[in-house]
């Protein structure tokens, strides 16, 4: 019953549903590249949207980027940030990684990333 | 069940979660090789992700006549590749067209800087781009893909008929060859390290 990505019709309810209405996440930390992932994998999961299920099974297994999570549930990133947001005020989720202590490029950051280009 | 089979991640795909994660944009114009350049280089198969504009880009996306059509979805590729153990690095493919400045503008934030992919048979092609990069405060590095059929231009042809900064590096690539590609991103990253100011001691 799977459609594949380009024949899909429309979901069967509009982007507005999923996020319960609402146009802006409640927090907003999170970027394209925040990583993902499972705060307390036993905590309770009733009251949660099919999607924000998905969200985590997506993650049981480990972290993944915010386009990651939005890639593979084929979800617009303006909607899935929405729906992090709601799991992180649930203690679902955690953003562990390190990306909003860079905004700004250091050497140290910058030569660690050269370093690595050369290695690859 | 949307997004089962085909599209769960590979093994291998998940993250600690406690990685520092950095971005780098591939812009250029459509059809220029971005998707390649990314594939080349990903470590992990490449994904799209998509972002919607809404209401709030109408100034810049004219939709008048399409009274059915209140948002527009740009699809982003991207690619993943761990640089060390505790650093991953993410290489977003980037639509050069202005109109999307909205979402461009979230993808740059935070970003260390831009490769501009160039095909120099149609070389003005890439100037939007290059204005975008700077309106979105990148800094950027211009790197030709080598087409079989690409005329021979210089260096310095190049950089003229682009009006690049002196500053700024132009290199040649291939997006189909990984070394090639690698050269290109570290181009980009010295160039990035001597923008710094001097490090005091």
């Amino acid at each position: 019953m799977t459609a594949s990505r380009r024949t899909r019709g429309p979901g069967l309810v509009g982007l507005h549903v999923v996020t319960g209405g609402r146009y802006e996440p409640s927090r907003n930390h999170f970027d394209f590249v925040t990583s993902v992932c499972l705060a307390n994998p036993g905590l309770e999961r009733t009251g949660l949207t099919p999607e924000q299920r998905r969200v985590l099974e997506l993650c049981q297994p480990g972290a993944l980027s915010v386009a990651e999570v939005g890639a593979y549930l084929e979800l617009p990133l303006s909607v899935l940030r929405i729906l992090l947001a709601d799991l992180m005020e649930r203690g679902h989720i955690t953003t562990n990684g390190k990306f909003y202590a860079v905004q700004t490029a250091d050497r140290q950051l910058l030569e660690a990333v050269l370093e690595g280009l050369h290695n690859l | 069940m949307r997004g089962s089979t085909t599209s769960n991640p590979a093994e291998g795909t998940y993250l600690r979660g406690d990685e520092t994660t950095v971005k780098i944009l591939v812009a250029g114009p459509f059809s220029v090789g971005k998707t390649t350049f990314i594939g080349t280089m990903s470590q992990i198969r490449p994904l799209k992700t998509e972002e919607v504009m809404t209401a709030a880009s109408t100034a810049v996306d004219d939709l008048r006549g399409r009274p059915d059509k209140h948002e527009t979805t740009v699809a982003l590729d991207f690619g993943r590749l761990s640089l060390n153990d505790k650093l991953v690095l993410y290489l977003f493919g980037a639509p050069g067209q202005e109109r999307f400045f909205p979402i461009l503008s979230h993808l740059a934030h935070g970003a260390l800087g831009a490769l501009v992919l160039v095909d120099t048979r149609h070389l003005a092609q890439s100037y939007p781009v290059m204005g975008v990069v700077e309106q979105l405060g990148l800094s950027y590095a211009i790197a030709v893909n080598q087409f079989p059929d690409s005329p021979p231009y210089t260096a310095d042809e190049l950089r003229a008929a682009m009006d690049l900064p002196a500053d700024a590096p132009l290199v040649f690539c291939d997006a189909r060859d990984q070394p090639s590609s690698k050269q290109a991103l570290i181009r980009l990253v010295s160039y990035l390290l001597t923008l710094l100011p001097e490090s005091t001691p």
